[in-house]
Parts: C-alpha cells; sequence; structure tokens
C-alpha cells in the first residue's frame, strides 16, 4: 500500500525529530486514553481493530491506514475527533462508519477514542 | 478510472436512482470483470470463484485440506432422498422442476414474466410444497440449504447465465433495484455491498479477506465454518448469507426470498455470468 508506506516514512521522520529535540509530551489524561484504547478495541464499540492497524492490536485489518504519527498528521485534535465522529463529511465514500452521526458511539466515547487515537 | 466510475455510479443509486447513471446488466458484468482482472492480473478465470482463497495462500491451504474431507456429504445424500420422495398427494418434484435435476439451479434466478417477479430456486421449492399443500421447508438453512445444495451440485460445471430482458421494463428495474441495493450505503455502520466486495476486496477486516463479488454465486448454498460452529451444521442459502451481512453492518435484514432480497439475487448472480457452477462449497 502506498498510502501506508507514506504514512510510515512520516512516523519515522516524526519519530526522528521529537527524539533529537526532546520535546516534552504534552500532559494528557492517561485515565482517558486507556479508556479510549478499550473503547477502541471492543468489537461492539469502536472496533478500529477491523480496519487500522494500532500498536497493541492483534489481527489487524488493512482497510483503512495504520494509526500512526497521528500528532504530525493531526495537529488540530479537533479535525482528529470530526473525522471519527463523520468520515463521510471528508470522504463521502469512506468504510469508515460515520460514529458520532450515526450514534455508534456516544459523545463522552468520542472523546476518549480521540485522546486516544491523538496518542498514537 | 475504473472504480471512479463505479463510486460515481455508486454516489448516484445512493441518493436515490437518476436514470442518467443506469447501465444495462452486459455493462456492469464487462466494468466488474475489467475492474478486478486490472486489481488482480495474477487471478485467472475461474480462480476468482474461490474469492479469499484465490488471494491468500495460507488461506488457500487450510481450505484445500477442508474440501479433501468435505463436511457435507451427509446433507447432500439428504438432498437426494428428498428429490426422490414424492409428495403425500402422489406428485414429485418434478411436477415442479422437470425431470432432470440437474437442469433445476441454473434455471435460477429468473423473470417470471407472468407474475412480473423475479424467481429465486429456494423460493420455488417453497412454493412448490405449498401449491402441494405439503409443509414448506424453513427459508435459510436446514433441509432447503441440503435440497438446494444438492440441486447446485447437481449442476456443477454448467456456464451461470442469468437472462435479464431488455425489453421488458419490469424486468429491468427489478435488475436495477438489486443493483442499488448492492451499491447502496446501509445500516449504522452505513456500508454497501460494494463497499467490502468491489472497492475493498482483497483487504483484510480483521483475519476476514473481503471476497470480489464476481464469483459469490457460483458455490451457494455454502457450508460455512462460522455456522456450523453456531450450532447445528454449516450450512446455509444464499439468502441466509444475505441477513447475515445486513446484521453484521447493523441493518435489519430483509426477509428471505422476498423481494428485496430476489431482485439482489438476479443482479448478484448476473455477476457471475460466465463463470460455472461450483457448488456446494466450504468457506470460513
Amino acid at each position: 500500500m502506498k498510502l501506508q508506506d507514506k504514512l510510515s516514512a512520516v512516523a519515522l521522520v516524526v519519530m526522528a525529530a521529537i527524539s533529537s529535540t526532546n520535546v516534552p509530551m504534552a500532559s494528557a489524561d492517561e485515565g482517558l486514553i486507556a479508556k479510549g484504547k478499550e473503547i477502541s478495541f471492543d468489537r461492539k464499540k469502536g472496533n478500529c481493530l477491523t480496519c487500522h492497524q494500532i500498536a497493541g492490536g492483534t489481527l489487524t485489518g488493512n482497510i483503512g491506514p495504520p494509526l500512526i504519527a497521528m500528532k504530525a498528521r493531526f495537529p488540530d485534535k479537533a479535525k482528529l475527533r470530526a473525522d471519527i465522529w463523520d468520515m463521510t463529511k471528508r470522504s463521502p465514500h469512506t468504510m469508515m462508519p460515520p460514529f458520532g452521526k450515526y450514534g455508534v458511539l456516544t459523545e463522552s466515547e468520542i472523546d476518549a477514542i480521540t485522546e486516544f487515537v491523538h496518542s498514537l | 478510472m475504473k472504480k471512479m466510475i463505479l463510486m460515481v455510479l455508486a454516489a448516484g443509486l445512493s441518493l436515490g436512482t437518476s436514470p442518467a447513471f443506469a447501465t444495462t446488466q452486459a455493462e456492469d458484468i464487462a466494468a466488474l470483470k475489467a475492474y478486478f482482472a486490472k486489481k488482480w492480473p495474477d487471478v485467472k478465470g475461474e480462480d476468482m470463484a474461490n474469492g479469499a482463497y484465490a488471494l491468500s495462500e495460507d488461506k488457500r491451504i487450510n481450505w484445500e485440506s477442508m474440501r479433501d474431507f468435505p463436511p457435507f456429504e451427509d446433507q447432500l445424500a439428504i438432498g437426494e432422498e428428498i428429490w426422490n420422495t414424492p409428495f403425500k398427494n402422489g406428485n414429485t418434484w418434478a411436477s415442479c422442476f422437470g425431470d432432470d435435476p440437474s437442469r433445476v439451479r441454473n434455471r435460477f434466478p429468473h423473470w417470471n414474466v407472468r407474475d412480473k417477479k423475479v424467481e429465486t430456486l429456494e423460493g420455488n421449492i417453497i412454493q412448490c410444497q405449498k401449491a402441494n399443500d405439503e409443509k414448506p421447508f424453513k427459508t435459510k438453512k436446514g433441509k432447503i440449504a441440503y435440497f438446494s445444495a444438492w440441486l447446485a451440485n447437481q449442476a456443477n460445471g454448467q456456464t451461470i447465465n442469468v437472462v435479464v430482458p431488455q425489453d421488458d421494463p419490469d424486468a429491468v428495474a427489478a435488475y436495477e433495484a438489486g443493483r442499488q441495493f448492492f451499491y447502496a450505503k446501509r445500516g449504522q455502520l452505513n456500508l454497501s455491498c460494494a463497499d467490502c466486495h468491489v472497492y475493498q476486496a482483497g483487504l483484510f477486516a480483521r483475519g476476514n479477506l473481503l471476497s470480489p463479488v464476481r464469483g459469490h454465486t457460483t458455490h451457494f448454498p455454502v457450508w460455512r465454518g462460522k455456522w456450523a460452529r453456531s450450532g447445528g451444521d454449516g450450512f446455509g442459502t444464499l439468502h441466509r448469507r444475505y441477513g447475515g451481512c445486513n446484521k453484521q453492518v447493523r441493518a435489519k435484514p430483509f426477509k428471505a426470498h422476498g423481494k428485496e432480497y430476489s431482485n439482489l439475487e438476479y443482479f448478484h448472480a448476473s455477476m457471475s455470468n460466465g463463470m460455472t457452477i461450483n457448488a456446494p462449497d466450504y468457506r470460513e
């Protein structure tokens, strides 16, 4: 997958940048991230592993891009949340379910997932 | 480019049909053939019908070992027994389907001019039982699947050729409704049949490799490992699979052999035109 190659490249660049400049990571709510991970991996909730490769997930699908280097890809966390809430707005034919728009997840569940995915 | 055309097509359909987007059965088949040939130049001819097993060597090895000792032989024997057992009124299945059981499967699905509807094999099995005052089979699994699988097995090697009479607007409309069903986004998860079985075919949803639509109907009824593990045996009809797919995208399933799924089958089976019947088969 070309896209995946590109993303891997982005990830490497970002990791290199972070390690060389020693920028302290923004403090995040660890509890919320943990909750977000749980919801993401839950087949009856986010079920993100069906399509996305995520660190810590096994037998992951490859329909969507791997979730890596998310801070580099989404400097604005609100844009990431908007995509999770309704990806069809930006990409009408996407496979990604509109988790917020169709009520697959609650607003607070989407908040937690956003924190988790943004931490990847 | 083909993909884009199909995407545009899907968009038109999901917004409620625009006649400008209507294509004929022949055009749809040609477009899909070209699309998959470009996607997988190494998958040759009939191997497409083997779906995931044409695309993954690991899955193919497991599948081939499964086929060495097919799990469905006993049920096929029951299917044959059903064919040979006359109704209580003395009539036989031949009164509905003709004398040659190898000439049944490949006549379906077809357009019934008089009743203006798509007829499916399983739908007509039930209709035949009702016409002979027999208690009809259940619609999705059990005896109907054994019987249908045996009839399909008798027809192995025949070339699928679903006919949509282009001079009959009602038949064309039924086909078109089936095509719309296939390309329309559906359910709380907002997925179309085409999302998995055209655009993303060949990719993995967790451990499941998404199979191409072309070749789907060549091997139904299927014996699914998943169904066998859920209790009973693994046999199920095409409409059982439709219902399962709809549930998975969190849409309410339609009635087996009702209008919606029969129209869908009319389109869906058409997409395997030119391929040979190879039923039943094992699927994950």
